[in-house]
């Protein structure tokens, strides 16, 4: 099985169990650079999938928790080479696939040719890049093709219908569902009209649809769960890692 | 990372810049360029090239533009020969008055397009980010010109060095949002720009005030600026009766001297000279000068030179001046670099100064200190060449720069 394809069945098999999949996201290194695969291993027991954050300067995308942890890791010296040797290193890594989250500049610095094969000795089964739009994807999605690795778009409730039929298909291993316009961290409400776009999403998707942005709470999760194979998780297990709480008890509160 | 191109890619992409044939259709200007920006934002873009393709070429919108820039905002600026930099220099110096242009700099002819751009649209509100604030006095004013809120992003550093602007900004109606992430400088009010429009991607016109960004914002930037380079080649030509030998301006992202240069491209015998930030020196973190320094890279929303280091972390800069203090450049320039057509050069903060003293003296006119770069960089080539006529744009007046000059050139005077 392609590494990219182990991300869609994870989320699969937990939605068969009747709950949405979780999905994590961590900033490497943060709080700390020495417990990154530590604390890996410990949001990756109770995550049906992990995404690694690499930190940058500049992410545009990102609220205010993020921007905070992306600058403590670069300040320790994280980087996206770091992160990788890192993760080939590790003699015990989670059983649940991962994901790196990064823009796009860190991934050209690393550059396009060596990154695939580097990342999948790594154990990456694929990638996020929130600043890299379709239409500008096409060089590093062939190169994460050519070593099986999958490459996730977004849709967001402003994408119009026929866009949102070119994501969905052209998305490998899951589609990133953005709950709101916005930057990540906000909490949301999840009104009628946002379950409504989750179900236009649903409806077209040939992969697993799941929601991202601002989701803090089981009562979200139960809300969004008709509509979504998972729920993406980030700024809200980044702050509970900064106050130095347990991470795997968190990510169980959202799912009971 | 570097782009080296071959001779025959130069020479297309040279053919391509003489038919001016860029941006093409993907956003492109020969491999700088492009929209790397978060899906959020793509329908807004797409609605932006729509407005771009009905509007910036139609008549009726030329019209109300030249109509506000005419009456509202002054043009045409005037071509001054420098009669005393010209004896000392050794050259003939003429200076395209952008500092005479309303609110004190070219930084409102692109306001004004762009605010008239954002009501055609139907936006509800008008965004900006400011460096020196400038851009951000030119877009409060062509607000309440046109009757939009209108709120600006500026770094907590700039709103301390550019004071006299942040209150400008406010007497305008505009609300002034401090940004303290990130650099604190333009790039964070960048950065802090772009959130807020992702946040409203419907309701909320983000009008640029650079040469940068996502594609179609270097175009628009360009159009909208090219009546500087326009106006100063009709000027020169009616009193000199040629074309200059240079044409010079300084180089932040880019916006003024892309409106001077891009009505000379086609010109041959016109040689180009864009002046960078040179800051305090040549290493990673001195400077601004991300032509003469930088690296091929993608930072808000464009494929561009930047200031970054070995893992694509874009670097802190440094420059005297708040306008030029940013980590890219326009993508128009790294093209033009690419391929010769422009020569660009770092000015240090000292020779900046100098060069603002210079002219205050010689020719009664305090220009900005992001100006006086190109006038460093002018003097410069002068007396290396002696008896050449050059065309400098003057892109801003210096007032707003009085708290720098306190603390520097007025150090020992005061």
């Amino acid at each position: 099985m392609p590494a990219r394809d182990s991300i869609s069945t994870a989320i699969r098999d937990r939605r068969e169990t009747g709950q949405p999949a979780l999905i994590a996201y961590i900033t490497a290194g943060f709080p700390k650079k020495e417990g990154f695969i530590q604390q890996l291993n410990a949001v990756g027991a109770v995550a049906d999938v992990v995404e690694v954050g690499v930190p940058f300067t500049d992410p545009m995308a990102d609220g205010t928790t993020i921007q905070r942890s992306s600058r403590a890791a670069l300040e320790q010296g994280v980087s996206l080479r770091w992160i990788l040797q890192e993760l080939t290193r590790a003699e015990v890594k989670p059983r649940a696939p991962l994901l790196l989250m990064s823009y796009l500049n860190p991934l050209l610095a690393y550059g396009i040719d060596k990154l695939p094969e580097d990342a999948a000795r790594a154990g990456i089964a694929g990638f996020i890049v929130p600043d890299l739009p379709f239409e500008e994807s096409h060089e590093l999605r062939n190169a994460l093709d050519a070593r099986g690795l999958a490459l996730v778009q977004f849709v967001t409730p402003v994408t119009p219908v026929e866009r949102m039929q070119m994501l969905t298909e052209g998305s490998g291993g899951f589609i990133y569902a953005v709950t709101m316009t916005g930057t990540t961290g906000k909490n949301v409400a999840v009104p009628e009209e946002v379950l409504e776009y989750f179900a236009r999403v649903k409806k077209i998707s040939p992969v697993p649809v799941c929601a991202g942005f601002g989701i803090r709470s089981r009562e979200q999760v139960q809300r969004l769960a008709p509509f979504i194979d998972g729920a993406i998780v980030g700024s809200a297990l980044v702050e509970v890692l900064e106050r130095g709480d347990d991470p795997a008890q968190f990510l169980r509160s959202l799912r009971e | 990372m570097k782009h080296s191109l071959s001779k025959s890619e130069q020479q297309a992409l040279i053919a391509n810049v003489q038919q001016d044939a860029y941006p093409d259709e993907r956003g492109r200007f020969g491999p700088f360029g492009g929209r790397y920006i978060p899906e959020t934002l793509v329908p807004a873009l797409d609605r932006l090239q729509v407005g771009v393709d009905r509007y910036l070429r139609d008549p009726d919108f030329l019209r109300e533009f030249h109509d506000e820039l005419h009456n509202w905002v002054g043009r045409a600026t005037p071509l001054t020969f420098a009669r005393t930099l010209s004896e000392k220099w050794g050259a003939e110096i003429w200076l395209k008055r952008e500092d005479l242009a309303h609110t004190g700099a070219h930084k409102i002819n692109n306001s004004i397009g762009q605010v008239l751009l954002a009501k055609k649209l139907g936006a509800k509100r008008v965004i900006a980010e400011t460096g020196a604030g400038q851009h951000g006095v030119a877009s409060a004013a062509a607000c309440a010109r046109l009757g939009m809120p209108c709120t600006v992003y500026m770094g907590s550093v700039d709103m301390e060095r550019q004071a006299p602007n942040v209150g400008r900004m406010k007497l305008l109606g505009a609300t002034v949002v401090p940004v303290t992430s990130g650099d604190k400088t333009l790039r964070a009010a960048v950065d802090e720009a772009l959130r807020d429009w992702v946040s409203d991607p419907n309701g909320t016109y983000y009008c640029l005030g650079s040469a940068i960004g996502p594609h179609p914002y270097p175009y628009i930037v360009r159009e909208l600026q090219s009546v500087i380079g326009r106006e100063a080649r009709v000027q020169i030509l009616e009193r000199t009766g040629k074309l200059p030998d240079l044409v010079v301006a300084c180089v932040g992202g880019g916006s003024n001297a892309i409106g001077m240069f891009h009505p000379f491209v086609k010109d041959k015998d016109v040689q180009m000279l864009g002046l960078e930030a040179g800051g305090i020196g040549t290493g990673l973190g001195q400077n601004a000068a991300s032509i003469a320094y930088g690296t091929p890279g993608v930072l808000q929303g464009c494929f561009s030179l930047l200031l970054q280091d070995e893992n694509g972390q874009i670097q802190e800069t440094h420059s005297v001046s708040a306008g030029l203090d940013y980590p890219g450049v326009g993508p128009e320039h790294a093209l033009l670099a690419s391929i010769d057509r422009v020569k660009y050069e770092a000015v240090n903060d000292d020779d900046a100064l100098a060069a603002l003293a210079e002219c205050c003296a010689a020719e009664g006119i305090l220009p900005a200190i992001e100006s006086s770069h190109a006038l460093a960089g002018a003097k410069r080539y002068a007396l290396a060449n002696p008896g050449k006529r050059i065309l400098i744009a003057l892109s801003g007046r210096g007032d707003k720069d009085m708290p720098t000059l306190q603390r520097t050139l007025l150090k020992d005077v005061l």
